[in-house]
């Protein structure tokens, strides 16, 4: 909460000074968090993150006391007598029976007690110690009692904010927001804040950040959308977060705002079906392996000629089938889990992506903020025409957390799709796309190769560089990006807007010289859509470098997205 | 200021097929060449001391081996470094900066002015006695990965402020 001040005279009178003063929060403390002093998190988070500590140490003692639970109750149907024996080892090695038979459980209780307290009260003092700001420019964190650090991140480099609900979070109405910057380990994370104020602080860092003014006049004039917050009382709020919080759990996150019409949805069976299909592949894969290695295992096991031999077979096919089929069932259900209940839906600060079951991720991607798009569809989803559609872009995490599946979670965009959500997704995340350009991804790209099409393919006589997709694979450039055709199993389309594009070259080796071939690269962020294309004549190639280049630089004086609403009017809404 | 003191003719591969974009090509300095002979001198000498030591004198004959494939990958590298250098180029255009390395595995780079986040500099101690540095360009993708090295002091550090001067003019967004 924000300390109380008088009002500043000035701020209700200029309406658009330079600089501008900051805004006063109002004693109520219904007040919009992005006004350029220091606030604290929310005052539930020690007591949170202490009862999650308390939560894991609960669950390695249950761990430990699990034989004393089993020798009880066993102890409480066997005949008498019988398991004496064994009580005896427990007194001696064990602490519990020491203080039992020692008379210490009231010592006991106050030392967990003390445990108790000191872990919440050094939880307090790190909430206490960790504090916010959010100014005109940038958004800033300092935390820590001893070693203090300072982290401020400029606004106009925000790549995207992301809204973490975690499940226990939830239920007292509490989320993780995360402001992405560009760069590894660039993140800004505030956990925990109250639901309703990490919307507030999210649609304000995105207002900030998009260049509008709009966002400061709405908030000296008080009548921000967002600022509904009232002096509740804690308790009341605290009920009513929770109310929220199981409300959210039936109905979905996160879309009040958002017109229903323009959400893309993805309904539950085909999310089941597309994902099952994937395990099947995954499936597939590890027989493969299984078959392989009973392939030289069961030869060396019968060859010894023993008896038991039939055993050892045994052994190893469950032993090594066993956790294989754990394997894709829990690479199936972990994909599955994350994806379930998708939605995407534009807003007027981006794009703003929604899934989870259990711990709800809300992203928003503000324009110019996607370096490439790739639609691509598995030969196992053609029958059914789904597609699924991942993106580069900044992750702003550290190369560790880049490795994890959450991570790769953060690239796809439709995890499967039919073609118009395809169309519909494309339209949201390439706004600037003109239309011109979208037969080249839907008739010659998708379903291409089409006759006289404008790619630019691999040549015939290097087919054997991809033997199953040599007709279709090559790309086309427009004024507005690169767009490339590959693969025949595995069909993807990948569109490279050339106001991100980060390079170009091309590659020769001594083979590619000899057929008068090369290959293209154009260059991206980090991420799962990859720019090259190979086998390309040279020529087309060198004309390409130089074309590709040419627009790249006219892209770039045409685009604005950086700060997307620099010049939109003052009455724009949230 | 670029050009003084370079190579003035840049190597290029013979294949009809090349790769080959017109214009003003750059050069590299030839003192890069004998700074990296003599760099890859003083390392050579140093494994063939520690293999003499630990072969001869510790009588211990594996090292033979390691120490021949190491010596036989230096100056193999030695034997194409003359060539290799004379094939490094870059071309300053209107809106990009593209810079060319190889002749049988052959690659060109173009990056656009505006993409540019940073502009690094670096010589070793050898380096700067011969009054070379290597310059390092880095973009938001790491793919791309433009390093020129070879630069005179003064070529570098003129390059250096002409990218960063247009650099600027261009920037926006990632």
């Amino acid at each position: 909460m924000s300390t109380p001040q008088p009002p500043d005279p000035y701020a209700a009178q200029s309406p658009e000074p330079t600089p501008l003063p900051p805004v006063p929060p109002s004693p109520a403390g219904n007040e919009s968090l992005a006004d350029g002093e220091w606030h604290r998190l929310h005052p539930l988070t020690p007591l949170f993150k202490g009862g999650l500590v308390l939560i894991i140490v609960a669950g390695i003692v249950l761990n430990s006391f699990r034989d004393r639970l089993i020798y009880w109750a066993v102890n409480l149907f066997a005949p008498p007598g019988e398991l004496e024996d064994d009580a005896v080892d427990y007194a001696a090695a064990d602490p519990v029976d020491w203080i039992l038979a020692n008379n210490l459980i009231l010592v006991a209780l106050l030392v967990v007690l003390g445990v108790l307290i000191v872990l919440i009260a050094a939880f307090w003092l790190v909430w206490r110690f960790q504090e916010f700001r959010i100014s005109d420019d940038h958004v800033e964190v300092r935390k820590g009692i001893i070693f203090r650090s300072q982290r401020r991140a400029p606004l106009d480099r925000v790549q995207g904010v992301n809204l973490t609900r975690p499940f226990p979070a939830r239920l007292i109405g509490m989320a993780k927001l995360e402001v992405v910057g560009a760069g590894t380990d660039a993140n800004v994370p505030l956990e925990y804040l109250s639901t309703t104020k990490a919307e507030t602080v999210r649609a304000d860092i995105l207002r900030l950040a998009s260049g509008a003014r709009a966002a400061r006049e709405a908030r000296q004039h008080g009548d921000s959308p967002q600022t509904r917050m009232t002096a509740a009382t804690v308790r009341s709020q605290l009920v009513g977060s929770m109310n929220g919080g199981v409300n959210e759990l039936i109905g979905g996150v996160d879309l009040n705002d958002v017109a229903p019409e323009s959400v893309v949805k993805i309904p539950t069976g085909r999310l089941v079906g597309s994902q099952l299909l994937a395990g099947v592949l995954w499936l597939g894969f590890f027989l493969v392996i299984f078959a392989v290695t009973l392939a030289f295992t069961v030869p060396a096991i019968l060859a010894d000629g023993d008896p038991d031999a039939g055993f050892g077979v045994l052994a190893v096919v469950l032993g090594t089938g066993i956790p294989f089929l754990i394997a894709a069932v829990a690479i199936t259900w972990a994909q599955i889990s994350k994806s379930l209940r998708y939605s995407i839906a534009p807003t007027s600060d981006g794009v703003r992506i929604t899934y989870g079951l259990f711990t709800t991720v809300t992203e928003t991607i503000p324009p110019g903020r996607i370096f490439a798009v790739e639609v691509s569809q598995s030969f196992l989803w053609r029958p059914f025409g789904w597609w699924s559609i991942k993106i580069n872009r900044m992750s702003g995490k550290s190369v560790a957390q880049q490795q994890s599946s959450s991570a790769q979670q953060f690239n796809i965009v439709l995890p499967v799709g039919k073609s118009e959500d395809v169309e519909r997704v494309l339209g949201l995340i390439l706004p600037d796309m003109p239309a011109e350009d979208l037969p080249l991804v839907w008739e010659h790209g998708i379903f291409g190769p089409r006759q006289g099409d404008p790619y630019s393919v691999l040549q015939k006589r290097g087919w054997w560089r991809r033997p199953l997709s040599w007709k279709r694979h090559g790309f086309v450039v427009t004024e507005f990006g690169v767009i490339m055709r590959r693969g025949n199993v595995w069909r993807k389309l990948a569109v490279f807007p050339l106001a991100r594009m980060q390079g170009v070259s091309a590659g020769q080796g001594p083979v590619d010289r000899v057929q008068h071939v090369a290959a293209l690269k154009v260059h991206s962020v980090a991420g799962p859509v990859l720019g090259d294309v190979v086998g390309i004549e040279s020529t087309v190639l060198t004309g390409a470098v130089d074309d590709i280049s040419r627009r790249a630089a006219a892209a770039v004086s045409r685009d604005h997205s950086h700060r997307w609403a620099e010049d939109a009017e003052p009455e724009r809404s949230a | 200021m670029l050009d003084e003191g370079t190579y003035d003719k840049l190597r290029e591969p013979r294949g009809a097929g090349r790769i080959d974009l017109d214009g003003r090509w750059h050069q590299i300095s030839p003192r890069y060449v004998v700074s990296q002979f003599l760099q890859n001198g003083i390392f050579l000498a140093l494994v063939v001391i520690a293999a003499l030591i630990v072969g001869l004198a510790l009588d211990q004959h594996w090292i033979w081996i390691p120490a021949g494939i190491i010596t036989v990958m230096i100056l193999i590298t030695l034997v194409i470094l003359p060539r290799q250098a004379k094939a490094i180029g870059f071309m300053l255009r209107a809106d990009d900066i593209v810079f060319r390395k190889g002749i049988l595995w052959q690659r060109i780079i173009a990056v656009p002015y505006g993409r540019m986040q940073l502009v690094d500099i670096t010589h070793g101690p050898l380096d700067r006695a011969f009054g070379v540095s290597q310059l390092k360009m880095v973009t938001a993708a790491a793919t791309t990965g433009v390093q020129i090295p070879g630069l005179t002091q003064a070529a570098a550090e003129a390059l250096r402020d002409t990218l960063i001067d247009v650099a600027e003019t261009r920037r926006t967004g990632l």
